[in-house]
């Protein structure tokens, strides 16, 4: 043969030397990248872009024949045909001919209580002028969204005084503004330290009460302490009615493009900043304030302000709990059926039903775990412990504990095949070594054989972890919330609460994205909230995965 | 249960003077399922002699070997008759405390098995599997197997590492250095230098020679030159049978069948 001869150039030959897939391969993966690296981008720039300053511009544009005068930070710009135009505004007369692309762009113009909508589509060729007046004030409010406005003065015990203007006034706010977060931070402690448990201490006092019967002695104390309570709840609320009065005096004339003025409480207030005065710098740090304050903060108003921390912490502490369910679980279940199940028809049998458990529809569980875990498990805890508060369910309504466990029992498959896998990879000679040196089987599987498998085990947990942390159906049928009065772990007995309902970023996607009353404010939080979704996700994986690799390397016996 | 007396291995060399018998093979047939694996198999193996068992691939010596400490248990559908006597013991007897039997007749297999753990770990884990927690004795037991195995000397700045790290050869000596660890009083090696260069070889022979002054060792090898140097006695076996057993210099010298010439001679195997 000659292996000297020119090479074959044939579409065949060309077939038979594997470059053609090669290429296909390349090309398939460098699509799911390209396809992953974009939704990525487009969650990032979407969610993120959502904290950043943009300058508050004056806008003087035409509706109908008024000039409409308002203040508006730029959200998107968009074109529509003219076709479309005619469509929404009805008339065509005021575009040019031969103009067939319209432009037009979404303001948000705030100021949703005195001068609703607080998002509008404004067509370019009307707006007449536009400017950055450098005093434009913007107010993050308790309720009713941004305010945005010129400053025109600030109340002093009540009263405006016309003798604090310009920069004094500004400096004047920011002082204003830190007393009255010092007094609500004083209520809070109040509420806090005094009034719940002094609360607690007249429930428990009430339930002495009813459980003894009215020849009893003891009763007349009980009710003197009673009162003492009552006496000492009145006096710490007055205390607060004052601190609220206190708050509530001063006010802040705000006046919008038109002229009008709003007075605007400061005891409503959060925040206040002059963003077109803003440099790179403060731009930079506004942004990572605000950046901060959507993952520390509780939602506002139908969650479509404020930050997401109770969903962060919801999402996270149950998918902790159900890895906690879950682990010893699948661990234990894979362990049976691989080293002491007789391997028959009926262990095969089992297997074959464990791997098609994973592909259950994930809401079917759902509705297993509100029927048995929610109504059946739950129903009987309240029964057996809980008689006292019947008929309002303690545990047997949905909550974390059962949202952990059905989410625990969607992902068992996953710690049973992965831990399987494991422990058919460990050499049979290991487990015959450990064996001949006089080793039990049960003493061989855990000084050997689980630690050799444990890279295996956490690979299992990790894609369970990741399989819960992006599930959302089942939850909502078994104890995820809207909105959670409180966190699942707080400072009173017990400190973990499993019975109570919690707030879940899936969730809040679907809720924010969905069933908000405000579709364009809470349109960027969508993204932000997805973005943290799967940062969140990504950060569990990433720990478990190097807790995962520093095993693999320590079981390979380098380190030691 | 039968007990099985813990008699430590005696540093004596009385085994030139009366050779003892330590384990006695009567009768013996193993099959695994409808496969007859052993034949009668009937066999003495003294005690501080090195025993060896030599024959083609597939004809039971490992078989044989791993009756002795019940490693066949390990696998499904195996039936065993016949006895195998220890200590006055029968070691098949189901009522056998197979790991304390174990503990007794240790093994080294043909691929180096050391645990994925530290070196010292690894010679420790019997002692610590068979209750012994005291540190000091540990760390004692640990230097004296080590220094056994010859293998002391090469590790003792770094028992803490991987045994991993070792090469096949020290991981050989490792793993023997674990089976005497728990002094056991017969050593069953399965082709322990089959999977080692030539120059890790000459070393776990030396060790075998040396150990056979403390310890009863069998040995399955495929290199007849191997059986010929560490033996003192070699079995061949055929296809399950025992064909020819005695002192190793007949075998080579002087075979009475003529099977165990073919094969010595290298005519087939």
């Amino acid at each position: 043969m000659e292996i000297y001869s020119r090479r074959d150039r044939s579409m065949k030959a060309w077939f038979a030397s594997g470059d053609p897939w090669v290429w296909l391969q390349a090309g398939a993966i460098g699509i799911s990248i390209t396809a992953v690296l974009g939704v990525l981008l487009l969650i990032a720039v979407q969610g993120l872009s959502h904290f950043w300053p943009h300058p508050v511009e004056r806008i003087e544009y035409l509706e109908g024949e008024n000039v409409t005068k308002v203040f508006g930070m730029l959200v998107e710009r968009d074109q529509i045909s003219r076709q479309q135009y005619l469509e929404s505004s009805g008339i065509t007369s005021d575009l040019p001919e031969g103009v067939d692309i319209v432009t037009r762009r979404l303001i948000k113009t705030a100021n949703r209580r005195s001068n609703p909508p607080d998002f509008r589509w404004v067509f370019e060729h009307r707006i007449q002028h536009t400017s950055e007046p450098p005093d434009v004030l913007v107010l993050e409010r308790l309720e009713w969204g941004n305010a945005y406005g010129t400053p025109q003065a600030l109340s002093v015990n009540g009263r405006f005084t016309e003798a604090i203007t310009g920069e004094r006034l500004m400096v004047a706010l920011a002082q204003e503004l830190r007393h009255i977060e010092a007094l609500r931070q004083q209520i809070e402690t109040l509420q806090r330290e005094q009034i719940q448990p002094l609360l607690l201490k007249q429930e428990r006092l009430r339930e002495n009460l009813r459980a003894t019967d009215s020849a009893d002695l003891s009763r007349t104390g009980v009710q003197e302490q009673l009162v003492e309570v009552q006496r000492a709840y009145q006096a710490f609320n007055l205390q607060i009615t004052n601190l609220e009065r206190e708050i509530a005096q001063e006010r802040l004339a705000l006046q919008d493009p038109q002229g009008r003025v709003q007075y605007e409480p400061l005891s409503g207030i959060i925040r206040a900043w002059q963003p077109n005065q803003f440099s790179t710098l403060d731009k930079v740090l506004h942004f990572a304030g605000n950046l901060l304050g959507f993952v520390l903060d509780d939602p506002r108003e139908a969650n479509t302000e404020g930050g997401v921390f109770p969903a962060i912490f919801g999402t996270v502490l149950m998918v902790l709990i159900m890895a906690l369910i879950v682990t010893p679980f699948g661990v234990i279940a894979a362990i049976y059926l691989h080293e002491y199940a007789h391997q028959g028809v009926l262990v095969k049998t089992v297997r074959v039903a464990v791997n098609n458990l994973a592909g259950v529809p994930s809401i079917v569980y759902g509705v297993f775990g509100l029927g048995f875990f929610v109504y059946f498990l739950g129903g009987s805890i309240d029964a057996l412990f809980f008689q006292d508060a019947l008929p309002a369910p303690t545990f047997g309504t949905p909550g974390l504990i059962w949202a952990s466990l059905t989410l625990a029992l969607l992902t068992v498959p996953i710690v049973i095949v992965s831990t399987e896998e494991g422990l058919s990879r460990i050499p049979r000679n290991l487990r015959e070594g450990s064996m001949a040196l006089g080793a039990t089987k049960a003493e061989t599987l855990f000084k050997v054989i689980l630690p050799m498998a444990s890279p295996a085990i956490l690979t299992g947990v990790i894609l369970a972890v990741s399989r819960a942390a992006g599930e959302v159906a089942p939850l909502m049928l078994v104890g995820v919330v809207k909105l959670a009065p409180t966190l699942a772990i707080d400072g009173n007995f017990p400190y973990l609460h499993l019975e109570r309902k919690f707030m879940h970023l899936g969730f809040h996607i679907y809720d924010v994205g969905f069933q908000s009353p405000n579709v364009e404010a809470a349109r960027p939080l969508v993204y932000a909230t997805a973005l943290l979704l799967i940062t969140i996700i990504v950060g569990l994986n990433l720990t478990a995965i190097s807790l995962r690799n520093r095993l693999e390397r320590y079981y390979r016996g380098l380190g030691a | 249960m039968l007990s099985i007396s813990e008699n430590q291995p005696e540093t004596s060399e009385s085994s030139a003077v009366t050779p003892e018998c330590s384990l006695r093979v009567k009768d013996l047939n193993l099959a695994y399922g409808d496969n007859q694996a052993l034949h009668n198999i009937n066999l003495d193996i003294l005690k501080y002699n090195v025993t060896a068992f030599i024959g083609p691939s597939g004809c039971g010596k490992s078989t044989l070997l791993r009756c002795f400490n019940r490693m066949n248990d390990l696998i499904e559908k195996v039936s065993i008759t016949g006895q195998i006597l220890f200590d006055d013991a029968d070691i098949l007897a189901p009522s056998i405390d197979v790991a304390m039997l174990r503990k007794r007749i240790g093994m080294v297999f043909q691929q180096p098995n050391p645990f994925p753990k530290s070196i010292y770990e690894n010679v420790a884990y019997g002692l610590r599997i068979h209750g012994e927690r005291s540190k000091s004795v540990l760390d004692g037991r640990v230097e004296w197997a080590l220094r056994n195995a010859a293998l002391w000397d090469e590790v003792k700045d770094r028992l803490g590492d991987g045994a991993l790290s070792l090469s096949g050869g020290q991981q050989q000596r490792l793993v023997i250095a674990r089976a005497i660890a728990i002094e056991p009083s017969v050593l069953l090696l399965d082709e322990p230098a089959s999977a080692l260069d030539p120059i890790s070889t000459l070393k776990i022979e030396e060790l075998i020679n040396q150990l056979k002054d403390q310890y009863t060792i069998i040995i399955v090898t495929h290199n007849m030159q191997q059986a010929a140097r560490v033996s003192d006695h070699t079995a061949f076996l055929y296809l399950g049978e025992l064909i020819e057993f005695s002192d190793t210099d007949s075998i080579f010298r002087n075979p009475q069948k003529q099977q165990t010439e073919d094969y010595i001679t290298g005519r087939y195997g």
